[in-house]
């Protein structure tokens, strides 16, 4: 029998698992809470996190360059983004914090880029009314991740770094009570006791071949919240990026930021044809350029112009960059051009974009300055994800908290540029204060069942000693282009029922997998314990990709091309079954408030009235 | 498409080889993308760190033919293809396993750094910097932690040194903190005593592996070595300070400093 009493515990009041932008808020915020234990553990080192990858900026209705923004035009795009499917609490919760949350990053020394005036300069982009984004060249990730990294360091907060979560502890009445981890170093496990947990574990796109996501976004949220009870929702909502990389192969999916379209970068076919124009959805006429003359109006700071094309959002610029490619207009290596060279001065470019042009210079030996890049969808973002409560952010599991990428709701059934990484400060901080709320008002840490323990280390150490099994990267490979062509952009009844199947007979194949070497930092055996969540998340994704049946976002259905009415009143929400099999099933959605629904369904030059009323009673006040 | 030669270091810090493998090459591939298809292919349990794969963070820092070098922007290409490539761990820092080590000393050199400080009364209103006045504290702020300069530093290399100097990389986080304009902290004692600004002596080692291409010796480290003598070693700032309290310092710092150029 296995002996558990030499293993190593230690308690804390709140624990994040996960050190990008939404964990390290979340564990800021809560160890400002006095007397609150916070422990913060992340798979890679501090600081290496997605995050440093996000390049465009943070969305928030500053002001600084266009005052006639507001929380109520910010969610009233972010609505119109994400179809109308978005959490309406959460979505108006995010309008109305972001700004406070970027301008507590600067105090924290984050260095945005300025305005004439010295303020927190913003970008436009893709869906966002006006210039919104508040940036620091094309590496606004970095600076926020390492801004929280220097600040977060200082608050008392108990780092682990490089450590996995393997599964979670309840106690006899289904209260989180601990998680059980391994350092990937030494492969030792550790029991961590808490009275509760934030999961910011970011999404799966680790589950498709052509990918902007790193070796850590395996689902590992998703899987462990799933076999604990938490519901999954709007996991068919899967943005993928239009613009990464595509040549040379190596470097596919590699992220090229919306920065290059905020900052005037055009997209053209092999004919050269500025495609867009001809994939203008009817619900953004109104407010979208009709002519290159007018567009580059737009772009000189004419506010009476309407944006360009390829500033809509990123469901639509994708599905286009896939229609011209498949009909034979693509680039030399199948994606389409991506022109800035002929937008802007070369100085400019290296000024705004400078990671953009450093990145094509040495991965695909291309000067943008001069060339246009080719660039094509890649899997980017789960909109979906673990659900939680809009105003606690806490799930049906008691104890257990989720925020940024691996929260869903917020972003309904697609995200807008930039809307992500404001998530992460708003949604992070709320989990964190929540968490340390709820925390505060248990006495004791839950009691963990130590065969949980057991079971959950021993399923570990199984793939190590076994004597033979199969190869954990080529079930990871096989998963990938399975989910990349019967999962991918355009999606059908037969390939995805075809996909599913598959995904059985690997979840079967999985049982027998095996890794070779000892526990000692083992990138085969961290391979292995990452499949079963990329197989919960793929799983999840596939059969809400089959039961939605409707085009939205950025799910679309070729059997069924059209946005359907009576598909908005419903999410899809997975979660386990008595029979430990999933469950998918459709959930009526709960009736906005009315003031709400009244601003997202308002004409765009209605609210800009109602804003300027609301902004001169304002100063009349001061 | 070939077949091409390596030789990657495995084992820990007291035992280990350089093992051969063989490993075909196509249009584009970097040096990480060798290693994940030796480690896919041929050896499961080959430890190396990587993220991002496009020069961000900072994960896949080793010595490639003994340079140090992010793996995922080392093109093939750039090596003659009967050559074989010697892929080994960083030198200055401890091995957990073959390529990866223990770069822990470099989060305590951080921890020892006072953090962002603006005055209380500056956080009721929004921050006005200029742009020009941020662009030099921004430059040091591109740093992704990667930990090469850390690695070439001799004085680091030189493991006795570790405890006398914080290295490269904090001098530069050290320089983005007393030149941000909302800053209010003093840190120039600290820089001289606590992060040893004296061990370095300007050869520049780190400049010249910096991916990012920050100019730490001249930008960062140069400045802040004048600030130190400013303080320490200057016989009339030291009168000054004895005339004028702190913030009154400040203020004639710069005056002085340029009247004091005129004559020395």
């Amino acid at each position: 029998m296995l002996d558990i009493s030499g293993i190593r515990r230690l308690q804390f009041d709140v624990l994040v698992i996960g050190a990008g932008g939404a964990g390290l808020s979340a564990a800021i915020a809560a160890s400002q809470e006095e007397g609150v234990r916070v422990g913060l553990v992340c798979k890679s080192l501090l600081g290496k996190a997605h995050t440093v990858m996000a390049e465009g900026g943070m969305a928030a209705a500053l002001g600084n360059v266009d005052d006639r923004d507001d929380w109520k035009i910010h969610f009233r795009d972010t609505m119109r983004g994400g179809k109308m499917l978005n959490n309406w609490k959460m979505a108006e919760i995010h309008a109305k914090n972001a700004p406070a949350r970027v301008r507590e990053l600067e105090h924290w020394g984050a260095v945005f880029d300025r305005t004439k005036d010295g303020l927190i300069n913003q970008r436009n982009f893709g869906g966002h009314r006006y210039p919104r984004l508040a940036h620091v060249g094309d590496r606004t990730g970095l600076e926020m991740i390492r801004t929280l990294q220097d600040h977060g360091i200082h608050q008392g907060i108990d780092i682990q770094m490089e450590c996995t979560a393997l599964d979670i502890l309840k106690d006899k009445d289904g209260k989180v009570s601990g998680i059980v981890c391994m350092y990937r170093e030494t492969g030792e496990f550790i029991v961590f006791e808490t009275k509760t947990l934030i999961f910011a574990t970011g999404g799966a796109g680790k589950s498709w071949e052509v990918t902007s996501n790193s070796w850590e976004y395996t689902g590992d949220g998703y899987g462990m919240a799933y076999e604990a009870g938490a519901e999954l929702i709007d996991m068919e909502f899967n943005q993928f990026h239009p613009t990464g990389m595509v040549w040379p192969p190596s470097v596919k999916g590699i992220l090229v930021t919306e920065g290059v379209r905020g900052e005037g970068g055009i997209l053209k076919n092999s004919e050269g044809k500025r495609f867009m124009f001809d994939y203008i959805p009817e619900k953004f006429a109104n407010e979208t350029a009709d002519t290159e003359e007018e567009a580059a109006r737009w772009l000189q700071g004419d506010k009476s112009a309407r944006r360009p094309p390829e500033l809509l959002t990123r469901d639509v610029v994708a599905r286009a960059i896939n229609t011209e490619v498949k009909a034979g207009r693509g680039s030399v290596h199948g994606g389409a051009y991506l022109d800035i060279a002929t937008q802007r001065s070369a100085e400019d470019i290296k000024r705004k974009l400078p990671s953009m042009y450093h990145q094509f210079k040495v991965l695909a030996e291309l000067d943008i300055t001069k060339e246009p890049m080719e660039v094509g969808p890649t899997c980017h973002y789960f909109m979906g994800g673990i659900k939680v409560d809009a105003e606690t952010s806490m799930t049906n599991v008691d104890g257990l908290f989720a925020c940024g990428e691996a929260a869903g709701g917020m972003h309904g059934a697609n995200r807008l540029g930039g809307n992500s990484l404001s998530d992460l400060l708003v949604f992070g901080n709320l989990s964190g204060v929540e968490a340390a709320k709820y925390a505060r008002k248990l006495k004791s840490i839950p009691k963990s069942d130590d065969e949980d323990i057991k079971r959950i280390i021993k399923s570990a150490t199984s793939i190590l000693n076994r004597e033979k099994g199969n190869n954990p990267y080529l079930i990871h490979e096989d998963l990938q282009k399975n989910m990349q062509y019967n999962v991918g952009i355009i999606r059908t009844k037969n390939e995805i029922t075809d996909g599913i199947e598959r995904i059985e007979k690997m979840k079967d194949e999985f049982k027998e997998v095996k890794a070779a070497g000892t526990s000692q930092f083992n990138p085969g055996w961290h391979e292995a314990l990452a499949l079963r969540n990329l197989l919960i998340s793929s799983e999840a994704v596939a059969k809400s990709a089959l039961l939605r049946e409707e085009s939205r976002g950025a799910h679309t259905r070729e059997d069924f091309p059209e946005e359907k009415k009576d598909w908005l009143e419903y999410n899809i929400i997975n979660k386990k079954g008595k029979n430990g099999k999933m469950d998918t099933i459709k959930e009526k959605r709960g009736n906005p408030d009315t003031e709400l629904k009244r601003i997202a369904n308002s004409s765009i030059e209605e609210l800009e009235k109602e804003v300027k009323l609301d902004h001169e009673k304002l100063m009349t006040k001061i | 498409m070939s077949l091409r030669n390596f030789k990657i270091y495995r084992g820990d810090d007291e035992r280990g080889e350089l093992v051969s493998y063989q490993c075909e090459v196509t249009e584009g591939m970097v040096v990480l993308d060798v290693i994940h298809r030796i480690q896919a292919d041929q050896a499961n349990d080959l430890a190396c760190r990587w993220n991002c794969k496009a020069g961000k963070c900072g994960s896949c820092s080793i010595e490639i033919n003994g340079k140090p070098r992010l793996g995922c922007m080392t093109r093939m290409n750039e090596f003659e293809e009967d050559k074989t490539i010697v892929i080994t761990p960083l030198k200055s820092f401890p091995v957990i396993k073959d390529i990866v080590t223990d770069v822990s000393w470099n989060y305590k050199q951080n921890e020892e750094i006072t953090p962002f400080s603006p005055s209380e009364k500056s956080k009721k209103k929004d921050f006005v910097m200029m742009q020009k006045d941020v662009e030099r504290v921004q430059e040091f702020r591109k740093c992704i932690e990667c930990y090469l300069c850390q690695n070439m530093c001799h004085v680091i290399r030189d493991n006795e040194g570790k405890k006398d100097f914080s290295g490269p990389r904090f001098m530069a986080r050290l320089a983005s903190l007393e030149m941000h304009p909302m800053d209010e902290a003093d840190r120039i004692e600290d820089v001289k005593e606590k992060h040893g600004s004296g061990m370095c002596n300007i050869t520049r080692c780190c400049t010249e592996v910096c991916p990012e291409e920050i100019q730490i010796t001249d930008d960062a480290i140069i400045p802040l070595k004048e600030r130190v003598v400013d303080r320490f070693y200057d016989p009339v700032m030291m009168l000054f300070r004895k005339i004028f309290d702190k913030k009154e310092r400040q203020k004639t710092k710069s005056k002085v400093s340029s009247f004091l150029k005129m004559f020395f």
